[in-house]
């Protein structure tokens, strides 16, 4: 009786871990796999400034590939860039990496509104949802002159001075003027050099 | 023709390359091209106009994308929205030492 029990039990024993073993095995293979995941994550996340600086000097790159020549000296003498509105001269754009954009009246001077928006990516690569700072001014860029009016009525309208300091506009608006005259002078050189 | 993608903590990244006058690599392109618009991004055509003006093009589907373009670059779709003032970021920590 008892041998009989033993070898049922035996037997049972036998077939349940036959049973349970594919499922233990795909069950070991998925741990590993989520912990080699979460370390290669941890990795990824963990602040690296060589990275975001090779980053940041792409996304330069590839801003310098797109918009003109003189937006492109502009944004990397001045840290901004001005993009004049899709209706003419009357009203343009100053365009921070990550702060809101700013319209403004190039003739007088005067602060309109500022447009908050952002681009942010949800998928997180390297934990973060921030594009490198240029690649942020080129998405603006692109967005302003693919589709204004899109973008303006995506973006949260606030008015000037809510995040960005409007004498440190004022400021930016007279380095750029004084910028323009230096560079109109430096082409006017270059042009009568080169006659 | 080269599909680039805006990536965080990284650049433009190449997602797809190939000649759409080759059947083969253009269907690559497409289907690059609708994964990247499903997954909820912008796609833009930057280019030069006759006068040497740069500009883009917003598009939405690989029909629209001209083909003699070189690129089309994708990014995140605009979101509105800003981090809170920083003077009311000041009143909110006062507040709370309060």
């Amino acid at each position: 009786m008892g041998l009989a029990l033993g070898t049922a039990a035996v037997v049972l024993v036998v077939l349940v871990w036959e049973l349970l073993r594919p499922r233990l095995i795909s069950a070991i293979a998925q741990l590993r796999a989520r912990r080699e995941l979460a370390a290669r994550r941890r990795d990824e996340v963990r602040f690296d400034p060589g990275r975001e600086l090779r980053a940041e000097q792409r996304a330069r790159r590839l801003l310098h590939s797109c918009v003109s020549q003189e937006e492109w000296e502009m944004y990397r003498d001045l840290g901004f860039m001005r993009v004049w509105g899709a209706r003419g001269e009357d009203y343009a754009y100053l365009l921070y990496p990550h702060r809101p954009i700013l319209a403004y009246v190039p003739q007088t001077g005067e602060l309109l509104s500022e447009y908050c928006v952002a681009f942010p990516d949800e998928t997180l690569p390297y934990g973060s949802h921030r594009l490198p700072d240029a690649d942020d001014v080129l998405a603006k860029w692109i967005a302003l002159r693919g589709d204004e009016r899109g973008l303006i009525a995506q973006a949260n309208m606030h008015l000037p001075g809510r995040q960005v300091d409007p004498d440190q506009v004022r400021r930016d608006l007279a380095r750029l003027s004084r910028w323009e005259r230096a560079r109109s002078a430096r082409l006017r050189a270059a042009i009568v050099r080169a006659a | 023709m080269r599909l680039l993608r805006l990536k965080p903590g990284h650049g433009e990244i190449v997602l797809a390359e190939g000649d759409v006058e080759v059947a083969e690599e253009e269907q690559l392109l497409i289907e690059a091209f609708r994964r990247e618009l499903d997954a909820g991004m912008w796609a833009a055509v930057p280019s030069e106009s006759g006068d040497g003006r740069r500009t883009a093009e917003l598009v939405k589907q690989f029909a629209d994308v001209p083909r003699d373009a070189e690129r089309v670059i994708f990014f995140p779709r605009a979101a509105g929205g800003c981090a809170p003032p920083a003077n009311l970021l000041a009143d909110l920590r006062s507040a709370v030492a309060l």
